[in-house]
């Protein structure tokens, strides 16, 4: 340890090092990596027996050699230096300064990895988010402590949605809005830029943290990214006591990056080549949103997927779906249709949901209202996918009025502007205005108090007195 | 106690050299933090362990300690109302020492040392017992009397029981045979990997009734079953594990949480103890324990988490109650299995799952039952696990070994999921090979004529499949009246009767009583339209029917009401029998 260089490397591939004559490194110890030149890259011990241990490096491994490359090791596992001052600056996927600022200096210093919270400790999410977007807020409420990824496919206006509930979202009971850390991996300069334009325009960027690895830049440290943005998440969020949204965009290129170790260490592959342990791992990401009982802070989490060939069966969404509080699924259809944000309802979900509306936090008729909208809208598509068959005609009444349904329900209640924040009471009575095409006795999902209170149908009042 | 030496440190996986004679699955303490681990694999001088915690940091060269004894929980007053994480670590407790994140190497008694609970005795001094005899008796909670046993391996005359508070290591008595003299206390330890000992298993022959209709009615779990719940994410397995778990009428509920989220677990935290049971009115918390090791608590104790439930489900079998566990999901558990099967670098089986996949799933249901226990009592345990396969394709391992190990198949679907209709559980997939063991308690406790409902209900759900298909060819016009009836019925059975919501104060639990009224009401509509149109009412007329909704609003009538309310609904049917004649 410490000023030790071993000069025993034994083999090197496209991003592991195999260093004989080590004793005693330890397991997930962080190691600094010399070139010929002076040029040092980090590295971490991924395995450590006596006598090799096989290290990671988070840097490009070109011109590294046998003989004159050299290893030291640190001592201590990775950790960040964390503190407010952070906020407003941008990092690089190391945690160094990437905008020409000063680097950050505290006295505490917290290990990436985290540990697990205590489930005892934990507090139920359960105060609702208004993002001012119908399609959310009504039928996949988003709650504070929240996980909830936004599924998306190439070339989907993924990173506008995000930026517009960044910009949007708010409890109702206050104005106070959410301290952004932004976590980028493998993303393109104009994306970044994008982000940042977005941060800079709306006045967020003093309340935002980002942290940037380019698609240029080595693909290693997008797994140490993450794992920055929660550290720093957390410490804003449980030491500071600041409401924190993490965005994690692209999370494929994070899990691109976890396929390129595991192949390089020539691990028995799972499902289309990605580690076994991909659930595991995603996990210790996701897992990292929350509340703690006694602390003000909370994390909600928005990490961004783009599933290839818009797949929701690949490895990476279905992994990511089975460990998130519900996703936010994005449709090609409805973006060839124009409508922005086009947002999938029906395999969208909050699974959180049920904990943040109702008479308290919303209206007594938000539960009945989403599920009305789904069960309506999910028959008027199959009912638009029955005409493919047998034609227009063929259709009764009741089916024609579905079909009407639908489109309204696309073009009015899914389709609203960038910068359309809609609260929670419109967008319901949106709902309701949706509600008057359809006959009142197949609203089996809507109470009879509720239909005489909010409906809108012209003979409303008649039918239910 | 042994000494060993860390060689090789890679994930969860530990290689150490040096231990005096290990033998497979000791408990070894690992490194200066003391992790908790357990040899997997001998080779030679090197032994392989699995650890329970998370290995950032454990160097080369540490010491390793055998403690020679074999992964085991603490049996006693104490489990019920507890959260556990997978090797039985208390976890309220550990938050007092280590606050709100999970520290490594944390440990504290897993039942309360210090906490006093009144014994009285049933059996006589001077009576001869063995293994399982029950000698007393402690209140645990108000819901459920907490039986101590003898310890397995016991037998002879108990002596010196006496009535008084006890903490679970006093001695409440012994067992004498001959010369030996075996103290006994109100506790007990128990290698998780090996089943606990009945004399005999029996067939199953009273259904496990849930509140659930589509379960209960269609494809109901016996009381000693087993269940598999295979769905896409999203598809509801969580929830309808919590509501099995909230109203099932098991005297005793393990919940394992198995590498699921830690919301979750603080969602069944906050409301357990509010819920009360609908039999004794009790909160249900009062005879659950919980077992929470979520997705990013260590891989290996995520391994342990099922067999920690297990064993003690078993314990509470052995006093002559019925249990049920829930597992969610076991998926994980096999993913568990797999990453440390890949760190062992064996060769794998399907998917990369170790080749010793099946034979695991299978020793897992099999320790379900009804059973005859040692001391002649019964007792029973319902396993139901919850499979989260891949992109919701069953092909997968996991989940065909699972489904060759249970009885009954949930299968949840994401279309139905996705147009809101909960629970998910597809009607034409899903099936029960419990219905013959059970149709006797149905026809004596819900309706003489059970059978013949079910059947009926099902056909029309079978018929509407077929139905439909043709539809897509032809169009609705072209359908025979009798077919739109059918259509009608199995539209009124879907959405009237098999869906059900969870979050409804009334609709989330349904006795099978009115399960029953619910069915042949429905039924009874499906006679009377058939017979108005065999007198020349038009289907379309029939279907504009106010009766409808009157039908649809019958899950949301009380219980107390609901026998009022059916004998109006069957006089208005009758009507429409009568108004066409």
């Amino acid at each position: 340890m410490g000023d030790v260089y071993y000069k025993t490397i034994k083999k090197i591939t496209s991003v592991l090092l195999f260093v004989e004559g080590i004793k005693d490194a330890a397991y997930g110890e962080m190691a600094d990596i010399k070139l010929e030149g002076g040029n040092i890259v980090r590295g971490q011990v991924l395995d450590s027996r006596n006598g090799l241990s096989i290290i990671q490096s988070f840097g490009d491994t070109r011109s590294m050699n046998l003989k004159e490359t050299s290893v030291r090791l640190t001592g201590s596992a990775a950790t960040l230096n964390v503190s407010t001052n952070m906020l407003g600056r941008v990092f690089d996927g190391l945690g160094r300064p990437r905008d020409n600022g000063p680097p950050i200096r505290s006295d505490e210093q917290i290990e990436i990895n985290g540990s697990a919270i205590n489930p005892y400790s934990r507090e139920e999410p359960s105060e609702f988010i208004q993002t001012g977007i119908s399609t959310i807020d009504c039928m996949n409420t988003l709650v504070r402590g929240q996980k909830l990824p936004i599924f998306s496919g190439a070339g989907l206006p993924h990173n506008k949605l995000a930026a517009q509930i960044a910009r949007q979202a708010k409890l109702r009971s206050n104005d106070e809005g959410f301290a952004v850390v932004f976590g980028g991996m493998g993303i393109n300069s104009e994306e970044a830029n994008f982000f940042k334009r977005e941060f800079e325009s709306t006045g967020a960027l003093e309340k935002s943290i980002m942290f940037l690895n380019l698609s240029s830049e080595p693909s290693m440290e997008r797994i140490i990214l993450p794992r920055l943005v929660l550290t720093t998440a957390e410490y804003l969020a449980y030491n500071q006591g600041m409401h924190v949204l993490a965005i994690l965009t692209d999370m494929t290129n994070y899990c691109e990056a976890l396929r390129e170790v595991s192949a390089a260490r020539e691990e028995v592959p799972g499902r289309r080549g990605f580690p076994g342990y991909m659930y595991t791992d995603l996990s210790t990401i996701y897992e990292r949103a929350g509340k703690i009982k006694g602390r003000k802070g909370s994390i909600t989490q928005m990490p961004i997927l783009t599933m290839p060939n818009d797949d929701i069966t690949h490895p990476i969404p279905d992994l990511t779906g089975y460990i998130t509080e519900g996703q936010i699924v994005l449709s090609r259809e409805l973006y060839r249709k124009g409508i922005y944000p086009n947002v999938s309802v029906l395999p969208s979900l909050s699974r959180l949901m049920n904990q943040g509306i109702g008479k308290r936090s919303t209206r007594e008729d938000h539960r009945n209202v989403a599920d009305q909208l789904y069960a309506a809208y999910a028959r008027g598509i199959e009912v638009g996918n029955l005409i493919e068959i047998v034609g227009e005609e063929a259709l009764t009444e009741s089916d024609k009025k579905y079909l009407k349904f639908s489109s309204e329900f696309e073009g009015k209640f899914v389709s609203q502007g960038y910068y359309e924040d809609r609260d929670i009471e419109k967008t319901l009575e949106l709902g309701w205005d949706l509600f008057g095409a359809l006959d009142t006795e197949e609203m089996k999902r809507l109470k009879p108090e509720q239909i005489k209170k909010y409906g809108k149908w012209k003979d409303a009042q008649r039918e239910t007195d | 106690m042994s000494e060993g030496k860390i060689y090789r440190v890679s994930g969860p996986v530990v290689i150490a050299l040096g231990l005096d004679n290990p033998s497979m699955y000791d408990v070894v303490k690992v490194g200066k933090l003391g992790l908790i681990g357990e040899i997997i694999k001998l080779d030679g001088d090197q032994a392989v362990i699995q650890v329970y915690e998370d290995t950032t940091g454990i160097r080369p060269g540490e010491s390793v300690v055998n403690t020679h004894l074999q992964l085991s929980v603490d049996l006693g007053p104490g489990l019920l109302g507890s959260i556990y994480d997978g090797i039985q670590r208390p976890l309220d407790k550990i938050k007092e020492q280590s606050g709100d994140f999970i520290e490594r190497g944390a440990s504290a008694p897993s039942l309360d040392q210090t906490k006093a609970w009144h014994f009285v005795p049933t059996a006589k001094n001077g009576s001869e017992v063995s293994s399982g005899s029950v000698i007393g008796e402690v209140a645990e909670t108000e819901l459920v009397l907490h039986k101590i046993m003898v310890p397995a391996g016991l037998e002879g005359k108990i002596m010196g029981l006496s009535e008084g508070d006890y903490t679970i290591n006093q001695k409440i008595g012994e067992v004498v045979k001959g010369e030996l003299k075996t103290a006994i206390t109100l506790s007990q330890r128990w290698n998780v990997r090996s089943h606990r000992p009945v004399r005999e298993k029996i067939a199953p022959h009273k259904p496990l009734i849930t509140g659930q209709r589509v379960i209960d009615s269609l494809f109901p779990v016996a009381k000693g079953g087993t269940a598999a719940v295979p769905g896409p994410f999203g598809s509801g397995k969580t929830v309808i594990q919590q509501q099995l778990a909230k109203w099932s009428d098991a005297d005793v509920i393990v919940y394992v949480g198995c590498g699921e989220r830690g919301n979750e677990m603080a969602d069944i935290l906050m409301s357990f103890p509010k819920l009360l049971d609908p039999k004794s009115g009790k909160p249900i918390m009062d005879r659950t324990i919980l077992i929470a090791n979520t997705s990013n608590m260590p891989v290996a104790a995520r391994e342990a988490s099922i067999y920690t439930g297990i064993t003690i489900a078993e314990y509470y079998r052995d006093m002559g109650y019925s249990v049920a566990l829930m597992s969610d999901s076991t998926s994980r558990w096999a993913e568990a299995l797999r990453e440390i099967s890949g760190r062992l670098e064996e060769m794998p089986g399907e998917e990369g799952y170790p080749a010793y996949l099946g034979r695991r799933i299978a020793e897992f249901y099999e320790r379900a039952g009804m059973s005859i226990l040692l001391n002649g009592e019964t007792g029973s345990i319902t396993v139901i696990g919850a499979v989260s396969p891949p992109g919701g394709d069953v092909s997968e391992p996991v989940s065909q070994n699972t489904l060759r190990a249970t009885r009954v198949f949930w299968a949840l679907d994401s279309a139905l999921a996705n147009a809101r209709h909960f629970p998910a559980i597809n009607w034409l997939n899903s099936y029960s090979l419990y219905t013959d063991d059970l149709k006797d308690w149905y026809s004596k406790n819900v309706a003489e004529d059970w059978e013949s409902l079910y059947k009926r209900c099902m056909s029309i759900l079978q018929k509407e499949a077929e139905i439909k298909d043709v539809v897509q060819l032809v169009g609705y016009d072209a359908l025979p009246e009798d077919d739109k009836i059918t259509l009608y019925t199995a539209q009124s059975i879907r959405e009237d009767f098999l869906q059900q919501s969870a979050f409804d104060e009334v609709d989330t639990y349904t006795t099978i009583k009115k399960q029953g009224l619910m069915l042949r009401t429905i039924i009874s509509l499906d006679d009377a339209y058939r017979f108005a149109l065999s007198h020349g009412t038009s289907a379309e007329e029939l279907r504009k029917s106010p009766i409808k909704q009157r039908i649809s609003r019958m899950k949301f009538v009380k219980e107390d009401e609901i026998e009022g309310f059916c004998s109006e609904t069957a006089a208005e049917i009758a009507a429409i029998g009568k108004k066409r004649t």
